[in-house]
């Protein structure tokens, strides 16, 4: 076969970083499609949250004022689904680091970063179908948002910002770990305490100051409150709620910018060392 | 030879912490030869080979694929080379097609070449039946030469291959090196890494061995068996009670005679093939039955002993565990 000798190479046009994080994020998507199940811990596992605690637990739970339970709810949960962004990208780049597919990927003359930046994006549609799913359960449940586009698009954004901030947490243990049952046995772990120290479920009124304290400077707290400030699914917050929630859209963002801050670098740090060796 | 030199390794060294996992390996590839790395688990093979197709940062050294240096142009390097790993690393939910498409496409090849060459890869390594099948329904061979394919869509003039056999039945293994000797013809360069002797002997041009991350020796596979030392004349008699006597004709010709009662096998140390004609007439007169008598040349696994004092099988555990650490360091 006289294609295969040296002398007859294709032409090589190694691909923008851009062109090559989309062939990324297109074999990603091809993984999705040929295994749905990747997606149970956002569809099948957030749906059953939200009907455990709006109908297990949501009667024992008084959110402040008047507003309904499923409607203090569905923003906590979104919160939680966006969460496991950082679970599902590290879960991936661990497998891929694991299996060898990255080293393929590095033996190429692509810009490394495509591996990471493809990662990213399709963990964010990833995550983002979890969003959907959520969003069509909670409007059959009765949750509506009643504050306007603007501040209901506005939600969304803030929710993806904080996704891109839990992408490099996920980039950093994904580097880190070296097995996948490794990484989601730190991921469960981390994440439980997490959303659950939080008003991701419950209002913090009623929590030990000390733990309230916790929970009110949770980074998941301000973001919980922010979307439901802005869908409108809440009454003003306690006048002795910590400034965060207080200033829920504000401090989410700020949380957003500085966890990226914090971890984009590890994150990269990492991964580079680890794919030194 | 004064071809020019599609591979050199220079001076390479690779420490994780205290442990020098490759510890000055120099060696060169010239174009359309293939140099076969030989040695036990562990013994700095993979790191050399991560090293030179810059997926790992040498610790000091350098060295050129293609001639370009791997420090200095590593995207150059990285188009002029294709890398099958030790772990066939293609992509379990892709199918076959889907998997040449990936690495076509960062490539940055034209779709309508990755297609072609699809095919007529698919074809050249039996996978078109399964081309639209997810390589996880392959069996372990199928993925080796998927493995393969995929290295080969962007048509490389040098291809690294890191134990293209490891774990491979013997058919397989066979129709592989087959396949391998199809790429040597039409030009491409190959270097290796193996734990099987055989397979150098094989395939080879030119061996190094390396050990605990040094080059211990080099050279032809004839060359190093002939370092191993002399041949001799294996002769294995009919009857266990021929044994004694059989011997005492043997040290008639032979001044080294090694006995196994076992086998009903004498070993006689020859000089070649004259020994070997005379030790037969010796046995014919005898009249002493013979089930089989011939000259063996030392094996590449003799050699292997003969350099580094221990047998290839025997390092594998122990260097398996080597390994680990390496990668756990």
């Amino acid at each position: 076969m006289t294609t295969m000798t040296s002398n007859t190479r294709p032409p090589i046009n190694p691909p923008s970083m851009i062109r090559a994080s989309g062939t990324v994020v297109w074999r990603n998507l091809i993984h999705i499609k040929r295994m749905p199940e990747m997606l149970m811990d956002v569809t099948v596992q957030s749906v059953m949250f939200v009907l455990l605690f709006a109908y297990v637990f949501g009667g024992s739970i008084n959110p402040p004022g008047d507003t309904p339970y499923k409607e203090f709810l569905l923003p906590g949960i979104m919160v939680q689904t966006m969460i496991f962004s950082s679970a599902v990208v590290a879960m991936g780049l661990t497998n891929d680091l694991q299996k060898g597919i990255v080293d393929r990927l590095k033996s190429l003359p692509i810009s490394r970063s495509s591996v990471l930046v493809g990662r990213s994006i399709s963990s964010l549609i990833h995550s983002s179908i979890g969003i959907a799913v959520m969003g069509v359960t909670g409007v059959l449940i009765g949750w509506r948002i009643r504050d306007g586009v603007v501040n209901g698009v506005l939600a969304f954004v803030l929710l993806l910002l904080f996704g891109f901030a839990m992408i490099w947490l996920g980039i950093w243990v994904g580097s880190l770990m070296r097995t996948v049952e490794a990484v989601q046995g730190f991921m469960f772990t981390v994440m439980f305490p997490l959303t659950f120290v939080a008003n991701t479920f419950a209002p913090t009124e009623h929590m030990p100051p000390w733990l309230r304290f916790i929970a009110e400077w949770n980074p998941v707290s301000a973001l919980t409150q922010a979307c439901r400030e802005l869908w409108g699914n809440t009454s003003a917050v306690p006048s002795d709620a910590a400034w965060p929630l207080q200033n829920a859209v504000l401090a989410s963002i700020v949380w957003s910018v500085l966890l990226t801050a914090i971890f984009a670098p590890l994150a990269l740090r990492a991964f580079k060392a680890r794919s030194k060796d | 030879m004064t071809r020019p030199l599609a591979v050199e390794a220079i001076d390479l060294v690779k420490r994780f912490g205290d442990n020098a996992a490759v510890d000055g390996v120099s060696f060169v590839v010239p174009e359309g030869t293939v140099l076969g790395l030989l040695g036990p688990n562990g013994a700095g093979k993979t790191t050399t080979v991560r090293m030179l197709t810059t997926l790992s940062v040498p610790t000091s050294g350098t060295g050129r694929v293609a001639g370009h240096d791997i420090l200095k142009e590593p995207d150059a390097v990285r188009r002029s080379m294709g890398l099958t790993g030790q772990a066939a690393t293609v992509d379990e939910l892709l199918t076959a097609r889907e998997n040449l498409k990936l690495i076509g496409r960062l490539y940055g090849l034209p779709k309508s070449y990755v297609a072609k060459a699809s095919d007529e890869l698919l074809e050249r390594f039996s996978l078109t039946e399964a081309a639209n099948r997810t390589a996880k329904t392959y069996s372990g061979g199928m993925r080796r030469r998927l493995d393969l394919a995929v290295s080969l869509i962007a048509s490389p003039p040098v291809l690294f291959l890191d134990e293209p056999t490891t774990g491979l039945d013997p058919r397989s293994r066979t129709e592989l090196w087959e396949v391998l000797r199809g790429l040597v013809r039409d030009g491409t360069t190959l270097l290796l890494t193996t734990q099987y002797l055989e397979e150098a002997d094989h395939l080879a041009d030119d061996i190094i061995v390396i050990d605990k991350g040094k080059v211990i020796a080099s050279g032809t596979p004839t060359q190093l068996k002939d370092q191993a030392g002399a041949a001799s004349v294996v002769v294995t008699v009919t009857h266990a009670d021929d044994l004694q006597r059989a011997a005492e004709l043997t040290r008639t010709v032979s001044s080294e005679v090694h006995v196994d009662e076992t086998s009903r096998r004498i070993t006689a140390k020859a000089s070649g093939l004259s020994d070997m004609t005379r030790m037969a007439h010796v046995f014919e007169d005898s009249e002493i039955p013979v089930d089989d008598l011939g000259l063996k040349r030392p094996s590449l696994d003799d050699v292997f002993l003969h350099l580094t004092g221990h047998k290839a099988e025997q390092v594998d555990d122990l260097e398996a565990q080597f390994e680990e650490e390496e990668v756990l360091s």
